[in-house]
């Protein structure tokens, strides 16, 4: 029986929950977050009203400013890392993040093309 | 002796494949809460999720009415952007302080998070019952339709936020740090940083790119 491999489960972190840290990494984690984050936002809000770019560019900026905020909120304040201890925590997200995008890109990808084949009310009439 | 660590053994190995787990046993309580309530924030942020699906297609949709560009005001979005962040933040410093039993500073982040709380609630209503005033209320267009439900679902998010804030001082100062009241905490910081993380959505949705267009 001495060939055996011995292996030790772990147990998970809660949501939320951080490794044993000292106080101080602790808050030194919460501070980098919300320097981030504001850094984040202001570009946001710049980038928003600038004349200085491309105009186009600004939605797709927006939108990649958006879940970069999101990711730094994630990693930060609720410590969503990739460690062994999170991987249900990492897994629920993922299927939660799967139907947001289903719900979303699918309402946004169905409707445009009815828009776009239904002509408005008055064409319809006139078209009989 | 020999029999019970045999026996043990073969709990630890049921299938005989070689491998021995050492099973800590089932998971904590407050892990199993924490999990729980995860799930419960995920499904939440399905349900915004349905209601920006929504926004998106309606929000050309103005029925004469007012476009995105000529109702918001982006000073107050800002404040409001930096209230519910600083909000998250020391909500993050509450929870430090309670996970190390610390009255003065669980009391003091607590109420500076209530406090940037009902600052953020204070300016969404007035916005509101500007927009009202002007005629502009949700039953103008579907693009308002769909902004109030919108912005509205997730100030109700923040009011429910607000009164859980207050009850978990309330429970702290009746009955101590218990683990049952720890695991509360835990769970509204975590409600109160979705928020966040909904709000960035919401900001960057709706006021951004509404403004823009």
């Amino acid at each position: 029986m001495s060939d055996q491999m011995h292996m030790h489960a772990e147990h998970d972190l809660a949501p939320g929950d951080e490794e044993q840290h000292s106080v101080g990494v602790r808050i030194l984690g919460y501070v980098i977050g919300l320097a981030l984050a504001l850094l984040l936002t202001g570009t946001s809000f710049f980038i928003a009203g600038t004349d200085l770019v491309w105009q186009p560019s600004i939605p797709v900026a927006l939108i990649v400013l958006a879940i970069a905020q999101m990711g730094v909120h994630l990693v930060f304040f609720l410590h969503i890392t990739t460690g062994p201890d999170n991987t249900n925590n990492v897994l629920a997200l993922a299927f939660g993040l799967l139907v947001v995008f289903l719900v979303v890109g699918g309402t946004v990808w169905i409707m445009a093309h009815l828009n776009a084949n239904m002509p408005p009310m008055d064409q319809i009439m006139r078209m009989q | 002796m020999s029999m019970t660590a045999t026996a043990g053994r073969a709990q630890a190995d049921p299938h005989h494949i070689g491998v021995v787990i050492e099973h800590p046993g089932p998971a904590s309580k407050r892990i199993v809460t924490a999990y729980g309530f995860w799930i419960f924030l995920l499904s939440d942020i399905v349900m915004f999720s349905c209601f920006f699906a929504a926004y998106a297609v309606l929000s050309g949709q103005t029925a004469g009415g007012p476009k995105g560009s000529e109702i918001f005001e982006q000073g107050n979005v800002a404040i409001e952007t930096v209230c519910l962040l600083l909000s998250s933040f020391t909500c993050g410093m509450a929870s430090i302080a309670a996970d190390v039993r610390n009255r003065f500073w669980f009391y003091l982040g607590m109420a500076v998070t209530c406090v940037l709380g009902v600052i953020f609630l204070v300016i969404e209503f007035r916005e509101f019952a500007d927009l009202v005033a002007r005629g502009y209320g949700p039953s103008r267009s579907a693009f308002l339709t769909a902004f109030f439900s919108l912005v509205g679902c997730h100030g109700l998010h923040v009011s429910a936020g607000v009164l859980w804030l207050l009850t978990m001082m309330a429970q702290v100062f009746a009955k101590g740090f218990r683990a049952d009241v720890l695991r509360r905490m835990m769970c509204f910081a975590l409600f109160w940083h979705a928020l966040d993380i909904i709000w960035v959505g919401v900001f960057s949705v709706v006021y951004l790119l509404g403004s823009g267009v």
